[in-house]
């Protein structure tokens, strides 16, 4: 085996997650820093560039793109692993975060709520979504492809619509309601036995609870991870990768298609009832209007950016596609400042950013409408071009970037 | 970045409530069928540049309702800021009106072009689900810019007949009722006619099969930007007849960029790939939407504000358990 790492002897080895002992210690060392990533660790905080989270906003932001890797494991099983493009994801995730609310909310006023344990409606939510999946497969098998991406469009107008008839679930339009904390309690107790939003002290150090709030979403993650994984690459996955890549040879094949259509939908239903209940929790508040159009499209984004039907490309791609806004506006930031102050990079960057009303394109004060582009619509602008860019140059996403350095890396100095 | 769903807000808010439109029930009846076919013809006028598009190159664009924001965008400025070619023209507010909507087919033709030769083209021989989520981004940016273009205050688009009515028997009806239906009209008569020239025929058969189309020596390049073109024109005449009716006042405002979602299942219900589908399935949609919304109005507390628009989904989802092609859609043939 040493030394050559394509060389598989058995299909266990080649159909193993980590099949070399450098995937297995690379991938161990990423979890250790992952975990690590939260924490201000004496020594490396003085490593320059290499900075851990601490406390900051930047850390509410990396449980934000954990929460919708989850989402997106869950998407990439139904049109990455298996073709059916669907557009409903955020729908999904609706239904997990108001069947979340519906058992674990506080009743009130006039909306309804069971004051449940995280243990029963985090559960709950999934099942709930997987079964409106399943309520919804069967008219979804009869339409293909770009039929079906409509139909899940309809489906997402639907559930918003749903949300204005049923204001004691959702709380209401654009108002929205307050989702269950994340707590561990064995029931209704007064005081949670372990909670993931109150600052608090484990083992011998203090932690803080957005850091504990990033452990629990990372230890989900990893869940997730390993079991969409094995779907992906045991019986299930291999015949949901022949119906998207021939159908009807799928099913002369004996492949049972509507059967294996329906599973596919539950399960990436399951993941986005999960993903859509904890980040429901984890924001605190929203509006039912959150769940539209336009967060589905995130996912297909996050999708094609990472590379679509493959594991790690999904979690390049949430990371990615979660963590760009943020960086887009700190990188204009960045230029206004460089811009205000003096010498030929002053100018440079003053030629991008339009402070007083000069030459630029983007604007670091305005935030009403107009031009300049104010920093959020410029981060829209470069998301919907990146996807474009990706589809035209790189249809197979950042995860086929790695693979061309790696491949290129594997021969090197040759070319072959 | 403003959310579809504050988009689709501004939609309901701007809906006006179901409206008497008569004395009598007969008048009343009139009144709906009267802003049944407007709206239907509406949504035709989208559901056909889908089709054309789709008929072209086998995919769905979504950036339409952008498109059409974007273009109605250029439409307001050509009309109101820089008054080309009105200028020119004189007074008359017909004149001056229809020259400017001529100029600004012109852009909105070129943007199409623009967006075919520089993102479509090169993805010929791509899979369809690529080429889709490609008009995903760019709806993503051309929304964005036509939101952040038009802005806070709707833009006028100075309609020279604005919000006169008239009445046949009692039931009101108006003038911008018939402009929208005329262009409709005028629109599906020439497509119709376009299938029939040499152009068109060439397109029915990139449609039928691109690979044997090109074989013949059609060029297919050729076929993809007409359809573009012809695409982003219809975009803007709907986005200028949805501003102005039913019963509107002629502006845009950066909910114009639902449209297209609002349209959708109009071309599911005919058929993605079916110019007669168009118009049936945007009548169709269009009638169900408005005769729900003035005869069920008594119900809204039960079915909640702004049901009318959920009304067309609900009808796409029945009629695609019953024929998962739509009504006038090919059914795909497959094969091993």
């Amino acid at each position: 085996m040493y030394g050559r790492p394509n060389l598989h002897s058995s299909y266990r080895s080649e159909a193993s997650v980590l099949p070399t002992w450098t995937q297995r210690v690379s991938m161990a060392m990423l979890a250790v820093v992952l975990v690590l990533l939260p924490f201000q660790i004496p020594i490396i905080n003085q490593i320059p560039i290499i900075r851990f989270l601490g406390d900051s906003d930047w850390l509410r932001l990396t449980t934000q793109a954990v929460i919708f890797a989850v989402a997106a494991l869950g998407l990439n099983l139904l049109t990455g692993v298996a073709g059916q493009v669907s557009l409903g994801h955020s729908f999904f995730m609706g239904v997990g975060a108001y069947a979340s609310v519906y058992l674990g909310g506080e009743a009130g006023g006039r909306v309804w709520g069971h004051n449940l344990p995280i243990w029963i409606w985090l559960p709950a939510a999934g099942i709930t979504a997987a079964v409106v999946g399943l309520l919804i497969a069967p008219a979804a098998v009869r339409v293909r492809g770009l039929y079906l991406g409509i139909v899940t469009v309809g489906l997402v107008f639907i559930g918003i619509h749903l949300s204005r008839v049923l204001p004691e679930i959702s709380g209401g339009s654009e108002v929205g309601r307050n989702f269950p904390k994340l707590e561990f309690r064995w029931w209704r107790e007064e005081n949670p036995l372990v909670s993931f939003d109150e600052d608090g002290h484990w083992l011998w150090f203090n932690i803080s609870g957005a850091q504990k709030t990033y452990l629990l979403v990372l230890a989900m993650l990893g869940v997730a991870l390993v079991v969409a994984k094995n779907i992906h690459r045991t019986r299930t996955g291999r015949a949901l990768q022949a119906i998207r890549d021939r159908d009807v040879a799928a099913e002369v094949m004996g492949v049972p298609e509507v059967r294996y259509k329906l599973i596919a939908f539950a399960l990436s239903s399951f993941y986005a009832g999960i993903a859509g209940a904890v980040f429901a929790s984890f924001v605190g508040r929203l509006p039912p209007e959150y769940w539209d159009l336009i967060l589905s499209i995130e996912f297909i984004a996050i999708l094609l950016i990472g590379g679509a039907g493959t594991t790690a490309g999904t979690l390049l791609g949430a990371f990615f596609v979660v963590l760009l806004p943020r960086n887009i506006e700190s990188f204009v930031h960045w230029m206004s400042d460089q811009a205000a102050g003096n010498g030929p990079w002053a100018a440079f960057w003053d030629l991008f950013v339009s402070a007083d009303a000069d030459f630029g394109f983007v604007s670091d004060a305005q935030i009403a409408p107009g031009f300049p582009l104010p920093a959020n619509a410029l981060d829209a602008v470069l998301y919907g071009a990146l996807v474009i860019v990706f589809l035209l140059f790189e249809p197979r996403g950042l995860f086929g970037i790695w693979v061309k350095i790696r491949n290129y890396w594997k021969g090197w100095p040759f070319t072959y | 970045m403003t959310t579809l769903a504050t988009t689709i807000g501004v939609w309901i808010a701007q809906t006006p409530p179901p409206v008497a439109g008569g004395t009598t029930a007969f008048d009343r009846f009139l009144h709906t069928f009267g802003r049944g076919l407007t709206q239907g013809s509406i949504y035709a006028l989208v559901a056909l540049g889908f089709v054309l598009v789709f008929k072209a190159t086998q995919t769905v664009n979504f950036a339409q309702g952008a498109i059409a924001l974007v273009t109605a965008w250029f439409f307001s400025m050509v009309l109101v800021d820089w008054r080309i070619p009105g200028r020119w023209l004189g007074d008359n507010n017909y004149v001056v009106w229809f020259s400017a909507l001529a100029t600004a087919i012109g852009l909105a033709v070129l943007l199409g072009l623009v967006i075919e030769r520089l993102i479509i083209r090169p993805m010929i021989g791509e899979p369809l689900f690529s080429i889709a989520v490609i008009t995903l981004g760019l709806e993503a940016v051309l929304r964005t810019v036509g939101t952040d273009a038009v802005g806070i205050n709707n833009r006028s688009l100075r309609i020279p007949w604005g919000a006169d009515d008239f009445k046949i028997g009692g039931a009101t009806m108006y003038w911008s009722w018939i402009a929208t239906v005329t262009a409709a009209a005028l629109a599906f008569v020439g497509v119709y006619l376009f299938f029939r020239t040499r152009a068109g025929i060439a397109m029915r058969a990139v449609a039928f099969d691109q690979e044997v189309a090109l074989a013949q020596g059609i060029s297919v390049g050729r076929v993809f930007a007409i359809a573009w073109g012809a695409s982003a024109a219809l975009a803007l005449v709907a986005a200028v007849c949805a501003s102005m009716s039913p019963i509107g006042v002629g502006t845009i405002t950066a909910g114009s960029a639902a449209l297209a979602f609002r349209a959708l299942p109009a071309v599911i219900l005919g058929g993605l790939d079916s110019v007669s589908g168009a118009l049936v399935g945007g009548l169709a949609i269009g009638m169900a939407e408005v005769f729900a919304g003035n005869y069920l109005a008594r119900y809204t507390s039960t079915l909640g504000t702004g049901y009318a628009l959920i009304v067309p989904y609900a009808v796409m989802l029945l009629v695609l358990l019953v024929r998962p092609y739509g009504l006038f859609g090919t059914a795909e043939i497959r094969r091993v």
